[in-house]
């Protein structure tokens, strides 16, 4: 409904733009010197206000922006790794703010400064060993500590390893769903291929049924996480390129078809923690009055949100790529225990072999 | 000289615009294709900017120029992805390398080194017409029964290799390999020529240190094409393979529609190594050639000489050998050894040192400058302000760890947006504003047109990409058909309607270019030969294209081309009465040459 008539408007405005262009020009017809569509000191003038004016609007933008959108960011980290993620995150975000407010004042206030006027001279200043010198080393060091403690943090993150006895979790990636398989009581995901996906016997995975360590093997569609334990997560594609993206947790990995990639967290802050979390709360809020202003439109898609962990994909997949995601759950260790006892194992569900 | 004797041979119509030898008019060429390539890719922005604004609304736009891909008027999602997919190739490739560079490369290297034409008239005419017929069968996919190519520009397989992933993959797939091929040999043999015209055609005189600054982008720029476009055209052919005749470089254990399928062994990691082989310094294939225009622009108009003149050339000779070896960046989660991920952030932040040591510099030249705010001085000016608001958050995406949560979000299209995409079209434009008059028999464009369409497309571009940093710090992916799946992406529908609200109004801007542009070409006013006091060659050769460039001899140089408000110890001017030394003036009693 809206679109039509906005479409509308904006080829008005566009009209608009084209007939005052002819009538700019139609107003120049008058002055017909060679040399008039070259910049004169009235040009440089207004041009230069209007620089100096545009400075304003990038640091209007950056206020209006941090102001009105600065709430809708992720909200806190919910895994170990993350609060170390947002730290580095925002004192990158430190440094570049302070280099865009600076250079940005300096490029369009010299713009404004320095237009040009007939007669003036400009200072012909062709280089400052001094100066390369010091805008050099500026970057050098700043970028280094910023490269040493990115690389720290990547070194632990990328650190796969079995200590603190991980939670061993498979995420399987197919055109346009997840799934999820643990490794049941011993923790040991049993082998699988996509050679051996036999649908008719529900072997969706494709799991050996010839390796003792599957028979155990649960497999959801439902991720769930204790909380504080290390999770190591092993993925899997089935056809395409898919990404396993965990914003609340700092957490992404691609899911290679042919491969078998690797990420680890430790889950932090349970669901009902979160739920909890002010910023969370007033989340929920805002969104929830969009949502009944929609269910009062008749939109289908409105029923009041809860807030929950998500997994989405983000490689393109195809035509659902948009809607490919899977819930996560996190919760107190025993009650994930419980959980996981209620579920069906791979040995319970697979129908035998004819 | 040998050469200048071919030159009067009778022209017919068919040589003299269609297939011309003439660098000038090969030029012409490349400029308008690029621009009718650019205004279809921005036109395909727009169409799904509408749909993410408005998801799933039903609109008599997309009824009319999407047909059956928009049943009731609402977009269907595999022709979004086709969408963005073809957008992408073409303004990268088709707009930006080819109509950027293939323009400017021709116009300006021989009439600035002081050559009478490139090298191989004839091979430049040949990548031309390959370039041509790329465009044209890029354009014939959109019409393939299935679909075009729907993958993402970056066609990583399987997505792109198995037609039963998505009907892009079908027909419209192989158009876009075969078209990407033929634009791979145009480019080969365009920067093969620039090459070897700037190494052997210089005038007398002209030596690598006295050459302006966008010789010296499009010659880097050509050797990066040479040494990283050959690697594309491997991965396109690989890739062609897999999809036709069931090789398995890119293809392992794939399970699709009920079935699996043969493939062993291949990995699609091996295809993104090859991809961004290319595809990274390709970043640097756009953007340094607008670098030099802006250098060039910027020094002429602040009448002072582009400041730091070596360390610029050492810092695009660092640019260059940088880009190519920082391409892992792209894949800090794409399950590569976290070992190479470690390397790639060690490159990737070292190639913002060069990049900052220009901004520097650009924004040295403009102090106390006598600034002249012509529209190709603003574009320059814009485009080192966009370069700087794109080129940081790099800062944060070249660092692996900080990748991992914003990795192929908005943030990653924003960040590219403003620093290769708005900044190299900035470039492009001061360029034609620039040399419009060199292009176009001396006619000038509207000056007051262009500050209409500078403003408005400055204002509307930070409009478009700013908020679009903070859609992306709020998780949401890209190349999602509509957010609507997520209610913890609701509040940002907002953000959605406001950013498409000010591409529209961008690309409204972009009309007045259009119009001015035409109507510039036939009925705009001739300004003097030199209209804006410029030291450099080109504006020494008649404002009627001759071929051979000059009618007499090739004048020699004395000097570099930066020697703006040059003045004797006294103060006073080193030609009394103007501000500007061009090339050709002898080096004066008592005068050093000062080409720092």
């Amino acid at each position: 409904m809206t679109t039509p008539l906005i479409l509308a408007v904006l080829v008005l405005v566009a009209i608009a733009i084209w007939q005052l262009a002819k009538i700019f020009e139609l107003s120049q017809m008058g002055a017909d010197r060679a040399n008039d569509q070259i910049a004169n000191d009235s040009d440089n003038k207004y041009n230069g206000y209007l620089l100096f004016a545009f400075l304003v609007f990038i640091y209007g933008i950056t206020i209006f922006s941090f102001a009105k959108y600065g709430k809708m960011l992720l909200p806190m980290p919910a895994s170990e790794h993350g609060v170390d993620y947002d730290r580095l995150m925002w004192i990158s975000f430190a440094i570049i703010f302070f280099v865009q407010t600076v250079t940005q004042f300096l490029l369009h206030y010299f713009g404004y400064k320095y237009r040009g006027e007939k007669g003036k001279k400009a200072l012909f200043y062709a280089d400052n060993d001094k100066l390369e010198f010091i805008w050099t080393i500026i970057p050098v060091i700043v970028l280094a500590s910023l490269i040493l403690y990115g690389l720290y943090s990547w070194v632990n993150i990328m650190d796969i390893n079995d200590e603190d006895d991980p939670l061993v979790v498979e995420l399987y990636a197919q055109q346009f769903n997840w799934t999820a398989r643990y490794g049941g009581d011993d923790n040991v995901l049993g082998d699988a291929s996509v050679r051996l996906i036999d649908i008719n016997s529900a072997n969706v995975l494709g799991l050996d049924s010839g390796d003792p360590n599957g028979a155990d093997d649960v497999i959801v569609k439902e991720l769930h996480l204790p909380v504080g334990r290390k999770v190591n997560f092993f993925m899997r594609s089935q056809d395409v390129l898919h990404s396993a993206y965990m914003p609340h947790f700092r957490a992404q990995m691609n899911c290679v078809p042919g491969m078998v990639t690797q990420f680890s967290f430790t889950p932090t802050v349970t669901t009902e923690e979160m739920r909890l979390q002010p910023e969370i709360v007033d989340k929920v809020k805002r969104t929830n009055v969009l949502r009944a202003a929609r269910a009062a439109e008749g939109d289908p898609n409105s029923d009041p949100w809860e807030f929950d962990y998500v997994l989405l994909c983000n490689k393109i997949c195809g035509k659902s790529h948009y809607n490919m995601q899977m819930k996560i759950i996190v919760e107190s260790e025993e009650d994930f225990n419980k959980w996981l006892k209620e579920q069906k194992t791979f040995g319970e569900t697979v129908t035998a072999l004819p | 000289m040998a050469h200048a004797a071919e030159h009067h041979h009778k022209e017919t119509f068919i040589t003299k615009y269609i297939f011309s030898q003439d660098h000038k008019m090969i030029a012409k060429q490349y400029l308008i294709t690029g621009l009718i390539m650019g205004a279809i890719g921005i036109a395909m922005s727009l169409l799904f900017r509408m749909q993410l604004a408005w998801p799933g609304e039903s609109s008599a736009v997309f009824s009319a120029l999407l047909g059956k891909w928009a049943p009731d008027g609402v977009m269907d999602a595999d022709i979004y992805l086709a969408l963005v997919t073809i957008h992408g190739t073409i303004m990268v490739f088709f707009v930006l390398t080819a109509g950027l560079s293939g323009t400017f490369s021709n116009l300006l290297i021989p009439l600035q080194i002081g050559a009478r034409d490139m090298a191989s008239g004839f091979l430049n005419m040949l990548s031309y017409w390959l370039f041509f017929i790329s465009c044209a069968i890029m354009l014939g996919s959109l019409f393939a029964e299935a679909g075009p190519a729907a993958a993402g520009w970056t066609v990583y397989p399987p997505l792109s290799a198995l037609p039963q992933a998505q009907p892009g993959s079908g027909m419209g797939m192989t158009l876009w390999l075969v078209s990407m091929a033929i634009f791979i040999a145009s480019s080969l043999l365009g920067s093969l020529n620039y090459i070897v015209t700037v190494l052997n055609l210089r005038t007398k005189g002209m030596t690598m240190t006295r050459m302006p600054l966008t010789i010296w982008a499009f010659f880097v720029t050509a050797i990066i094409g040479v040494v990283s476009f050959p690697v594309l055209l491997s991965a396109a052919l690989l890739l062609l393979m897999d999809r036709s005749f069931g090789t398995s470089f890119f293809l392992s254990d794939i399970f699709i529609q009920g079935e699996v399928l043969h493939y062993q062994g291949g990995s699609p990691v091996l295809y993104e190594h090859l991809f961004w082989f290319l595809g990274h310094p390709e970043v640097y294939i756009v953007l340094l050639p607008a670098l030099g225009i802006t250098s060039e622009v910027m020094s002429t108009n602040a009448r002072k000489p582009i400041f730091g003149y070596r360390a610029m050339i050492a810092s695009i000779l660092g640019i260059a050998f940088l880009s190519t070896i920082v391409w892992g960046h792209h894949m800090f989660v794409s399950g590569m050894n976290p070992f190479l991920g470690s390397v790639f952030t060690f490159t990737t932040l070292l190639i913002a040192i060069p990049s900052a040591v220009k901004a520097f510099n650009y924004i040295t030249t403009l102090w106390k400058g006598n600034l002249q705010l012509n529209p190709a001085m603003l574009f320059s000016i814009g485009l080192v302000s966009t370069f700087i608001t794109g080129g940081l958050t790099g800062i944060i995406l070249g660092d692996s760890t900080l990748d991992i949560n914003v990795h192929d979000t908005y943030f990653v299209v924003a960040h590219f947006h403003l620093v290769m995409g708005i900044s190299a079209l900035y470039g492009l434009f001061a360029g034609v504003y620039h040399w419009f008059p060199k292009l176009f028999q001396g006619r000038l464009m509207n000056k007051n047109l262009g500050y209409i369409h500078f403003w408005v497309t400055a204002v509307a571009s930070y409009g478009v990409f700013f908020p679009m940093h903070f859609v992306g710090m709020a998780g949401v992916p890209r190349r999602y058909y509509e957010n609507t799946a997520f209610p913890m992406f609701d509040e940002l529908a907002d953000v959605q309607v406001l950013m498409t609200v000010f591409a529209l109004i961008a690309a409204a801007a972009q009309l007045v270019f259009v119009y001015n542009f035409i109507h510039s070409i036939f009925y705009g006013k001739r300004g003097e030969q030199n209209p804006w006091k410029s030291n450099t060659l080109e504006w020494t050769t008649p404002t009627e294209h001759i071929h051979g460039n000059w009618p007499g001899e090739i004048p020699e140089v004395h000097r570099w081309s930066y020697d703006y408000s040059k003045t004797y110890e006294d103060g006073s001017y080193i030609i009394e009465g103007q501000d500007f030394v061009p090339q050709t003036v002898p080096l004066q009693p008592n005068e050093e040459e000062l080409n720092h």
